[in-house]
């Protein structure tokens, strides 16, 4: 068996951000995030992916995480990153937990469609909450790291750490759940259900916790945004975010846990390009790259690291 | 050897250019950052981009009226950097932070969501970068925390339902016993609904409130809502509905009588009152969110700015327009006073900062006080008025004038708690 050069990968590129991290302009850092808060989202798209259900409410789980952070320092005016990333986490994984129990039976388009039913649920409950600033939302705290805030300059750079270290330990666990026998079910779901239930597997239990952990990292993606940005609002749960996963994911492509942080970080650059050449139409800007994308690269941006592998 | 002098020459001639340029007079690089896509691009954030276009380029040109006849700011030409406010306050940020860090703009000014003034105004402070919001309505923004490099060169939305509040009692003294309301579920609309509803509450002791219907935001049918506030018999009738929303409750209200057996204010009505004169009856109250509009002060720079926005874009400056004229113009009063106070050489963005705080500055809309959030924060006076229709023409009528101070809280006080006190002053 071929060795798996993920984890090492990983380690490099996690090692170079964190050492150039100091020197980079402050904008890159924000950018590089950002991207990792949406990739966390993305990989958990993944992991429901290869088995050939597209979520089109993972903004539910990141929505979720947000506010759990957010409201945990609104209440409590807790504001360390790490407890606020745990809580998003938790709130995701446990609305997962009982909501999986109802998703977990459907497939194809009744899964997606009934997943971005329930996002949107959670979108008009939120805008119709006075009291957590309705549709204009509210501030988060100024983040902490172990109860210590680093000068200006370097608050950028300490949650862009805290970014990649939570990044990095979420995408080796994914690489290594995918090689468990619960993992590698996956893309047998996708081809052969019946088969995979004749085999004593249950499907539906193998998508359950699939789900659960999808929602985990999304909740903790979504915890990461909130603290980076400052500030949270119910669009967070929208189907437009939603929808922005989704082309991340078909950006990226399942190949690899290392492609959607690519795919989010490269969506982030295409979006800012787009913002700053064309203002007025950024929107067909993304939409053409997304279409290029589609059409030359079928399986992702990452078909172009995996296809020497291939051969 | 020759050619390495040549190279050290021109090496050191490219390297004093830009400086000598610089001692010029440098441009300004302004971030504009306004809707121009979405449900929010048509009514406010292309005629707000509109009248930037309008207010730079004539601005460079020298050609707005006095006292705002110097070039650009105080000589120094303007540089738009435009980007769109869409995409949801984590992009909104993002860009924020590319416009201040990668394309180092000398300051920003935009905004129309309140979602995003909030989002944006801690950033700003972060980067220690200049920014005026221009539009944005929540008065959340400088009652939760106090900014130094945050203001706002219009008032909050609070003024709009005191004004309307106000108005609704001038007009029918004595006798308002119900109010009902239909307004959007979102913040803006549930704002309006309960300033309005305090204000009325202290300004009639015993009004009832027959209804309050919240439809969902672009919901497009109200016709279950018309029933019901029809039904319900109310003196007046507040709405904060805006745009496609506003055309289809007036479309939809009006063949049912809606407007004819009580009085109807729409607090935004001024962006349809034109389009739909058709069906717009007389004696519906309409606001422009401030004196703009039909409800703009008669001076020069009035006349020269709608005239010059009605020739260039065939219809008449709106308030969002109107809002970004007066941003623009506010943060040229300030950079010119912080000029002056220097000695007439650029001055430093604290400086501009100094001279922007409790500031008074003209604008096309009258005259605008930055008074309360520790002088960041604007008042004007209002106004409303009703539809008349002269000879076919929409016109507003009855126009009645609130100064200032009258609906807006005093400094340091939260707009609700001002209400609830029974608009007390300081």
């Amino acid at each position: 068996m071929r060795r798996d050069l993920t984890p090492r990968t990983l380690a490099l590129i996690v090692a170079a951000i964190l050492a150039a991290g100091p020197f980079a302009p402050q904008w890159t850092v924000f950018l590089l995030t950002v991207a990792l808060a949406k990739g966390l989202v993305v990989l958990g798209l993944m992991i429901l992916l290869r088995c050939g259900l597209v979520s089109f409410g993972q903004a539910l789980y990141y929505c979720i995480g947000a506010y759990a952070a957010g409201l945990l320092g609104l209440r409590y005016e807790v504001s360390g990153v790490f407890t606020l990333m745990l809580a998003g986490m938790l709130a995701s994984g446990a609305t997962a937990f009982v909501l999986g129990f109802l998703l977990a039976r459907y497939r194809s388009i009744f899964f997606g469609l009934l997943s971005l039913a329930i996002s949107m649920i959670l979108y008009g409950l939120l805008v119709k909450t006075e009291a957590l600033g309705s549709s204009d939302g509210f501030n988060l705290l100024p983040s902490t790291l172990a109860g210590f805030r680093p000068a200006d300059a370097w608050v950028r750079y300490m949650v862009l750490a805290v970014a990649v270290v939570v990044a990095f330990v979420a995408a080796l666990l994914v690489n290594r759940y995918l090689k468990t026998p619960l993992g590698r079910l996956a893309p047998a779901i996708k081809d052969n259900e019946i088969r995979v239930e004749y085999m004593g597997a249950s499907a539906r239990h193998a998508i359950h916790v699939k789900y659960v952990i999808a929602a985990a990292l999304a909740g903790l993606g979504g915890a990461l945004a909130a603290t980076t940005v400052g500030h949270i609002d119910p669009e967070m749960a929208y189907w437009t975010t939603s929808g922005e996963f989704i082309f991340i994911t078909i950006l990226a492509g399942t190949g690899n846990v290392i492609a959607p942080f690519l795919g989010a970080l490269i969506f982030g650059i295409i979006q800012s390009v787009a913002f700053d050449i064309s203002p007025n139409t950024w929107q067909m800007v993304l939409g053409s790259s997304l279409l290029v994308v589609i059409v030359f690269l079928p399986n992702g941006l990452w078909s172009l690291f995996s296809r020497g592998k291939a051969s | 050897m020759n050619a390495f002098k040549k190279a050290v020459a021109a090496a050191v001639v490219a390297a004093l250019v830009p400086a000598f340029a610089a001692a010029q007079e440098a441009p300004l690089k302004i971030g504009v950052v306004s809707f121009l896509s979405g449900a929010a691009a048509g009514p406010f954030g292309v005629p707000a981009r509109n009248s930037a276009e309008i207010m730079f380029e004539m601005l460079n040109a020298g050609k707005v009226p006095a006292p705002y006849a110097t070039k650009g700011f105080g000589g120094a030409l303007l540089h738009m950097n435009l980007v769109d406010e869409s995409g949801g306050t984590t992009t909104q940020v993002t860009e924020f932070r590319n416009m201040v860090q990668r394309d180092n703009v000398d300051m920003v000014i935009g905004y129309i969501s309140s979602g995003s003034c909030l989002g944006i105004a801690p950033v700003a402070e972060e980067l220690k970068k200049l920014t005026v919001f221009f539009d944005c309505g929540t008065p959340r923004i400088f009652e939760e925390r106090g900014y130094k490099y945050v203001f706002r060169t219009a008032a909050t939305a609070t003024m709009d339902s005191v004004g309307a509040a106000l108005y609704v009692r001038d007009l029918r003294k004595g006798k308002i016993k119900t109010i009902a309301g239909i307004n959007q579920n979102y913040a803006w609309g549930q704002d309006s609904w309960s300033d309005f509803e305090a204000s009325m509450k202290q300004l009639e002791p015993g009004v009832k409130v027959a209804t309050s219907q919240m439809p969902k935001l672009f919901a497009g049918q109200y016709n279950a809502e018309i029933s019901t506030v029809l039904a319900a018999k109310a003196d007046v009738v507040h709405s904060s509905f805006w745009d496609g929303d506003l055309e289809a409750l007036i479309l939809q209200g009006g063949p049912r009588g809606l407007f004819k057996h009580r009085t109807v204010i729409l607090t935004t009505g001024e962006t349809a009152m034109y389009k739909l004169a058709g069906s717009i009856p007389d004696g519906v109250v309409i606001g422009a969110r401030g004196p703009y509009g039909p409800y703009a002060p008669n001076n020069e720079l009035n006349k020269w700015f709608s005239k010059t926005f009605q020739d260039r874009y065939g219809v008449p400056p709106n308030y969002a327009a109107y809002h970004m004229a007066q941003a623009i113009l506010g943060t040229k009063a300030a950079w010119e006073k912080a000029l002056a106070a220097n000695g007439g050489k650029r001055p430093s963005q604290d400086q501009v900062i100094a001279a922007f705080e409790h500031l008074t500055f003209e604008s096309p809309a009258g005259k605008v006080e930055m008074a309360i959030g520790a002088g960041h924060q604007a008042i004007t006076e209002t106004a409303y008025g009703v539809t008349r229709k002269v000879h076919g023409k929409m016109t507003v009528a009855n126009v009645k004038r609130y100064p200032a101070e009258m609906v807006n809280p005093p400094d340091g006080v939260k707009a609700a708690d001002w209400i609830a006190s029974g608009f007390k002053k300081k």
